[in-house]
Formats: C-alpha cells, sequence, structure tokens
C-alpha cells in the first residue's frame, strides 16, 4: 500500500514515508548517538537562553560596559595589554582539539584501538588545558581587576555576573567533556568496545564538538562585541 | 514495506536482577518504574489537593482557621499549583504513561537504556523530596511567591519563604530537569529508533505520538526554567542583578541595581507555555486512543491529528508572552502573541471535530474509561474558549487575575488532563496488574469528580467577570464584594470538599482491586494496539516473551464490515481479520 502510495504523491509525501518507515527512523543510527544528539538539541537551548538573557541584560544596560579589548588584555612578550591574546590561544587550543578527535573517531572505524586511545587522551589534555587557561583568566579578572560575579569597577555588574555564570556553565561542560573522554579512552583500551563498531567513539566526539561549537558563539558575544 | 532485520531491538540486553530490591526498588524495567513514578506523583498529587481544600475553606470561611495566617495561605497557594503542574501532571503523563506505554505499544522489549531510565525516576523522588523539605519547621517554610515565581518579591525580605523556600523550590526544579530529560531521551529514542517490524511512525497509537511531541516540547522549553533558576539562585546567593531592578524593600536600598525582572517572565513563561501543552498533548493522545477503542470506531482523520499535534507543538513555542499582557510589554508585542494564540485554536479544534466525528455514528460503550475520555472533550472545549477570551489583549486586561483565569486554566489544563490520567488508568489498569477496576466505585468517583469540578469552576468565571480577584488571602468586607460572590464561595468551597473526598474513592478501588479485582484476560476491551497483544498479562520482563511482534495495520481497525468481531488487532496481517 505503502509504496503504490509513493509514487502518486509529491515529494513531501515520500518524505515522511521514508521517515515514518518501520524499526528505525534514521537508518544505521546507534541507539547512543540518536540520544547524544538529542541531548545536545536540548543543551543548545540552555545556552541559547544564557545567552539571549545576557544579550537582553546588557542591551538595557544604562551603567557602563567594559571594552573587550581592554578588560580581556594581556601584557606578554615584551608588550604592554595584548588584545584578546589569552583568548585567541585558548580558542585556538579548543579547535585543535577537535582536530585531535576527529583523528580519533576515523581511527575507532578502523579500529586502531591504540591510536583512539592516544588521540582521545590528547583532545582531553587539550580540552584540561583549555579549563586550565580559564582558571588563570578568572584569577586575573577577580584578583587583578577587581570584577565579581555581583560587582564591577569598570561599570555594570552585569558584566561580571553573565561572564562567570556563562563561561563557568561551559567550563563545566569542558572538565565534565575531559573526564568524559578520558573514561571512553581507557575503556576503548581495556577492548570494553572490541564488539562494537567503535560508534561510541564518534558519540564523545559529538558531545566535544558541541562543547567546542558553543564556545565559538560565547567568544562572539563576549570577546567581540 | 520492506520488513528490516531486528539485530539488536530483538535480542536487546536486558538486566535480569535476582534479589526483590533488584526487581521492585531499582528496577530497570519499565513498567515498574511507571508504577513508581505514577505512585509517587499521586502521593504527591493528594497532598497539592489537601493544599487546595485548605485554601477553599479559607477563602469561603476566613474566621473559620484561626491558625491559617496569610503566609500559610501564599504558601499553599505556589506548592499547589508547582505540584500539580510539575510534580503531578508532567510526572503523570510522561513518566508513568509514557514509561509504560511507549515500549509496549512500539513495541520494543524496554526503553532503550533501561538504566537511565531507572535513574530518572530516582532523581525525581529526589527533586520532590527537596521540594518537601521547604516545610521543615523553623526555616521559614516555603516559597509563597506563587508558582510562577516572579522576581524581584520571590526573594525579597516579606515574601514567605524568600531564602529557605525558595532555595529549595529552584533546586528541585533544576532537580526535576534532569530526571525529565534523563526520561525524555529514552522516550524520544525509543519511539524513533527501536520500533518493531511493521510499527511505522504512521501505524503509532496516537497516545505515543502525543508522548512524543510532549517531551520533545519539554526537552526544549525546560531549559528556560532551568536556566532562570540558575540566574535567580545566584540573584539570591551571591549578590547578583540577573532579575533585580535597583529596588527599595521594606524601607531599605537593596545592593541589587541594573537587572530585568521581565526577563525572568520571558523566560519563564517560554518554558511555561509550552508546559501546558506537555500536559495537554499527552492527554490528547490518550484520549483520542480510549474514544476509539471504547466507541468502536477508527479514529476520525488519524494523520491530521498527528499533524495537529506536531502544529500545536511548534506553535506553542511562540505564544509565550500572552501570559504577560498586563506586565509592561510593548503593545505590539501583544499583538503579535495574540494573533499566534489564536491560530493555536485551529488544530485544537481539528482534533476536537475529530473526536466527536469518531463517535459519530459509533457503537459507543460507556466505560469508566470512556466516561472519562468524553468528559475530558467536554472540559478540554470549556477551558479552551475561555482561553480564546484570555487570548485577546483586550478582554485580557480586565480579567486577569481575577477568578476568570483561575477557571481558565484550572478547566484547561488542571482538570481536564486530570480527566485523561484517570481514564488512562482505569482503561490500562487491568494490563498492569492482570484484574479490572471496580466498575461501581469507578463510576461514583467519575460522577463525583466531573460533576463536581463543573460546580467548582464554573460560578469561577462569573466571580471574575464581577471583579474577584485571584489570590487573595480574605475577600470579606470589601465594598465591591457582593453577597452573591460569597455565596458562591461557600458553595465552591463545599463541592472542593467533597471531591477531594472523593479521591479516597479512587485510591480504594485501586487498592482493593489489585487484590479482589475480576481477572481481567489479555485485552478486557477488546482494543488492538500492541500492549494488549502480549503473551502475558501483566507483560513479563521483556514484553514479548521470545520473539518480537510483527505489526501489520494501524491501531484502529475498529468494526471493519465484513469481519466476524468488531476489532483487528495490529499484528493480523492484511487481508486477514483475526
Amino acid at each position: 500500500m505503502a509504496e503504490a502510495a509513493q509514487t502518486e504523491q509529491g515529494p513531501l509525501t515520500t518524505i515522511v514515508e521514508d521517515w515514518s518507515s518501520d524499526v528505525t527512523t534514521f537508518k544505521a543510527v546507534p541507539w547512543g548517538k540518536a540520544m547524544m544528539w538529542i541531548f545536545l538539541l536540548s543543551d543548545t537551548f540552555i545556552f541559547t537562553s544564557f545567552l539571549v538573557s545576557y544579550m537582553a541584560v546588557r542591551m538595557t544596560q544604562t551603567d557602563a560596559w567594559p571594552e573587550p579589548s581592554v578588560v580581556f588584555a594581556l601584557d606578554a612578550f615584551g608588550y604592554q595589554a595584548v588584545p584578546l591574546l589569552l583568548i585567541a590561544i585558548m580558542t585556538f587550543i579548543l579547535i585543535t582539539s577537535s582536530g585531535t578527535m576527529a583523528m580519533a573517531v576515523n581511527m575507532g572505524y578502523r579500529k586502531r584501538k591504540v591510536a583512539v586511545f592516544w588521540l582521545m587522551l590528547a583532545t582531553a589534555l587539550l580540552g584540561l588545558s583549555f579549563v586550565g587557561m580559564q582558571a588563570f583568566e578568572w584569577t586575573k579578572l577577580i584578583a587583578g581587576e577587581g570584577v565579581k560575579a555581583w560587582q564591577n569597577p569598570m561599570g555594570a555588574p552585569q558584566f561580571g555576573s553573565f561572564f562567570f555564570m556563562i563561561t563557568g556553565f561551559h567550563g563545566l561542560h569542558v572538565s565534565a567533556g575531559v573526564a568524559y573522554l578520558a573514561i571512553i579512552a581507557w575503556r576503548v583500551l581495556r577492548g570494553k568496545y572490541d564488539n562494537t563498531n567503535f560508534e561510541i567513539v564518534e558519540i564523545t566526539g559529538l558531545y566535544w564538538h558541541f562543547v567546542d561549537l558553543v564556545w565559538v558563539f560565547i567568544f562572539a558575544f563576549f570577546y567581540l562585541w | 514495506m520492506a520488513t528490516a532485520e531486528l539485530p539488536y531491538q530483538e535480542t536487546m540486553p536486558l538486566h535480569h536482577p535476582k534479589t526483590w530490591i533488584g526487581k521492585y526498588v531499582f528496577s530497570q524495567d519499565h513498567k515498574v518504574i511507571a508504577v513508581q513514578y505514577g505512585i509517587t506523583a499521586m502521593a504527591v498529587g493528594l497532598v497539592a489537593l489537601f493544599l487546595s481544600d485548605l485554601m477553599r475553606i479559607q477563602i469561603a470561611y476566613p474566621e473559620f482557621m484561626e491558625w491559617f495566617v496569610e503566609d500559610y495561605y501564599y504558601q499553599s497557594i505556589t506548592m499547589h499549583g508547582m505540584i500539580m503542574v510539575i510534580y503531578l501532571l508532567t510526572a503523570f503523563l510522561l513518566g508513568a504513561f509514557g514509561n509504560f506505554t511507549v515500549p509496549l505499544m512500539c513495541g520494543a522489549r524496554d526503553m532503550v537504556f533501561p538504566f537511565v531510565n531507572m535513574l530518572s525516576y530516582w532523581v525525581y523522588l529526589v527533586s520532590v523530596i527537596i521540594l518537601l523539605l521547604g516545610y521543615i519547621p523553623g526555616l521559614g517554610g516555603p516559597t509563597g511567591a506563587g508558582w510562577t515565581l516572579y522576581p524581584p518579591q520571590t526573594i525579597t525580605e516579606g515574601t514567605p519563604g524568600a531564602d529557605w523556600g525558595i532555595t529549595t523550590m529552584l533546586a528541585s526544579l533544576a532537580v526535576f530537569i534532569v530526571a525529565f530529560t534523563m526520561g525524555g531521551l529514552n522516550y524520544i529514542t525509543t519511539i524513533l529508533q527501536a520500533r518493531t517490524r511493521g510499527m511505522s511512525l504512521m501505524r503509532l497509537p496516537l497516545t505515543v505520538w502525543g508522548i512524543f511531541i510532549a517531551t520533545f516540547l519539554g526537552l526544549l522549553a525546560f531549559p528556560a526554567l532551568f536556566v532562570s533558576a540558575i540566574m535567580m539562585i545566584l540573584d539570591l546567593k551571591i549578590g547578583t542583578s540577573f532579575f533585580m531592578p535597583a529596588i527599595v524593600s521594606l524601607g531599605q536600598t537593596l545592593a541589587h541595581d541594573g537587572g530585568q525582572p521581565l526577563l525572568f517572565q520571558h523566560l519563564f513563561w517560554f518554558f511555561g507555555h509550552p508546559e501546558v501543552y506537555i500536559v495537554a498533548l499527552p492527554a490528547f493522545g490518550v484520549v483520542s486512543d480510549l474514544i476509539s477503542v471504547h466507541a468502536r470506531k477508527n479514529i476520525f482523520g488519524y494523520r491530521l491529528m498527528v499533524w495537529a499535534l506536531v502544529f500545536i507543538g511548534i506553535l506553542s513555542f511562540i505564544v509565550w508572552a500572552h501570559h504577560m499582557f498586563v506586565a509592561g510589554m510593548h503593545p505590539y508585542f501583544g499583538f503579535f502573541f495574540a494573533t499566534t494564540t489564536l491560530i493555536i485554536a485551529v488544530p485544537t479544534a481539528i482534533k476536537v471535530y475529530n473526536w466527536i466525528l469518531t463517535l459519530w455514528k459509533a457503537n459507543i460503550k460507556l466505560t469508566v474509561p470512556m466516561l472519562y475520555a468524553l468528559s475530558f472533550v467536554l472540559t478540554f472545549i470549556m477551558g479552551g474558549i475561555t482561553g480564546l477570551f484570555l487570548g485577546n489583549v483586550i478582554i485580557d486586561v480586565p480579567l486577569s487575575d481575577t477568578y476568570f483565569v483561575v477557571a481558565h486554566f484550572h478547566m484547561v489544563m488542571g482538570v481536564s488532563p486530570i480527566l485523561a490520567i484517570f481514564g488512562g488508568i482505569y482503561h490500562w489498569y487491568p494490563k498492569l496488574t492482570g484484574r479490572m477496576l471496580n466498575d461501581k466505585l469507578g463510576k461514583a468517583h467519575f460522577w463525583i469528580t466531573f460533576l463536581g469540578t463543573y460546580i467548582i469552576y464554573f460560578p469561577m468565571h462569573y466571580l471574575g467577570f464581577i471583579g474577584v480577584p485571584r489570590r487573595y488571602y480574605e475577600n470579606f468586607d470589601s465594598s465591591f464584594y457582593p453577597a452573591s460572590a460569597q455565596m458562591l464561595n461557600e458553595i465552591i468551597t463545599w463541592t472542593a470538599l467533597v471531591v477531594g473526598f472523593a479521591q479516597l474513592l479512587y485510591v480504594l478501588n485501586l487498592v482493593l482491586s489489585y487484590f479482589y479485582g475480576k481477572p481481567a484476560g489479555d485485552n478486557p476491551w477488546g482494543a488492538n494496539s500492541l500492549e494488549w497483544c502480549t503473551p502475558d498479562t501483566p507483560p513479563g520482563h521483556g514484553n514479548w516473551g521470545g520473539k518480537l511482534p510483527t505489526v501489520h495495520r494501524w491501531a484502529y481497525d475498529y468494526s471493519v464490515p465484513g469481519t466476524d468481531k468488531d476489532f483487528i488487532p495490529q499484528t493480523v496481517p492484511q487481508g486477514q481479520s483475526s
């Protein structure tokens, strides 16, 4: 019945028929991967709510908002106050870690467990160094410039509030990701997934790329605006 | 339609516990988890019911309960609302019905990740416990801010529970959202990826469709509540000013400055409006199935019913500010949100017409589940039509914060989903336990509840029109408050007490029937959907015995002409009738 209907009806019907075919909607997609995608969709709404709240409050602020090129500057290499230096390095590191993660996924599908282990470990270490630099940045803002979550000597206190809340929430995601990567890397090496197609590596990778992508938005909204 | 291989669905590894605790307490079986969700939700719902009766006594006889002071009243309002909406309705419709029906109706052995599913229940239980911690004596009690928790008053001195109570409330909500996410991911993945042979999405019973769309709404709407809960806790505990403007409270200038109270309202209602449909859509689905089964007729316009669910789900995300017409938004916003709100009436009306057309010339059996399903349709029409009034800015402004609003939302998202839940329980209890619920007790419970809710909520529309404000602790001696309003309030209170106590009939029925009920057999209603085709009743662990069922048709082949029986289960091949 369904086949006959498809040929007579338009492309929209065909799409619906394909999607609604029996057993699985997304062919050859393991359960865990489907679940991770849906989770990330939900998590996207969390970060979107955070960022939209930030934009709404910032746009209606009457107090001064700190200049990002000044407040996020760093003295380094003999130069005074290089704008966005630290954050450029942090962003570079996080994006590099997405590269090593992608290589790990590739090695996973070739069943090269040792390569997967080292690449995932490298990803985790890059993530860890990102969190470390974030801690350094926080320390500099809090101890050096007196910005707290509830006060800001340079103007609107909401700057500190949103900055610490959103980068903190993202930092928690990175930290959780580091732990997740380390556990999966260890389990891969121990042979826990030998009977599978190593899709777990890709699932972990989905999460990691998502955290990376969120950072791109946070970077744009906090450091470039 | 090609039949796919089921390498994983068929042989899905199931956790087989050896101990009693593993089987019935920390169980990974979706049916046990459903019962755990159901019992917890009903228990906490009875608490909320008790609170509402206390409030009704206070409203009708302000001098009767000396000990019931203003703070208690506001705390009861808040806890009643929050418990009913989140911890009873959401948890029951998705946690209990979702867990029970999704794997059975899809033809799966269990949810795709049973362990996460089990965690979902236990985290939900933790959220309930945190919520009730608000009642610890000596700490100021739970929050009395109203269930919408609007800042700044929610966290300023003078509001009951402005310190401890609001902390437990927000923490409990955040934990609930974690629990919901774990469950919701399971429901969606199971429906999308773990159906049995032949079970296409367009052959799913509408119950599953309703739960599917509602879970999506939950996963996309709860984040806004989660974010606002985090921001409010930070405002309260470490002195940020996300939602707090410069403010003078009790003669003192607070340290807050520059925050946006309206932002909270937007975040809250971005969650809050889809929440209405998180509760309504599973109820729609359940009622569609009940009407079809007990009217012995196929559901009218199945595809349109599915698409209506989808469009209601999408539209529910762009109507939220109709809760905020008097909040001081730009009037053009009001115009936009009034328009989108009225557009929702179209898919909703399609559903109502389809229910009625399903009943048209049907072989209607007035069983207890059917009585509940019919009363749902009636009540939903009543509550929905007053929604059209409140959706228009110009009518909403004078009616805002009156009893008209109370009547509207209780009818449409309080009473209606509860009626659908009762209908679903009377319908599926035989499959769950293998015994029928007592018919006489069931009918008594139905008529008292159904007629009672109308005596309670109908007069409230009138109270709203004459301007009686909601949430007032005491209305005596106001010049605008006529004697008729007082008389109605007394009638409402007495009815509410009767309806409240009548729920004990239902609890009694659940307990007694479990031990003494008439044995149900595999398929007492003559229903088609897969859960009635299990080899055992109640279904065993893994649901289907050795082999998963194969589906050959939709779930609504009732009274097909030229067949000997008036139903053809989904497992019967095309061209055969039994």
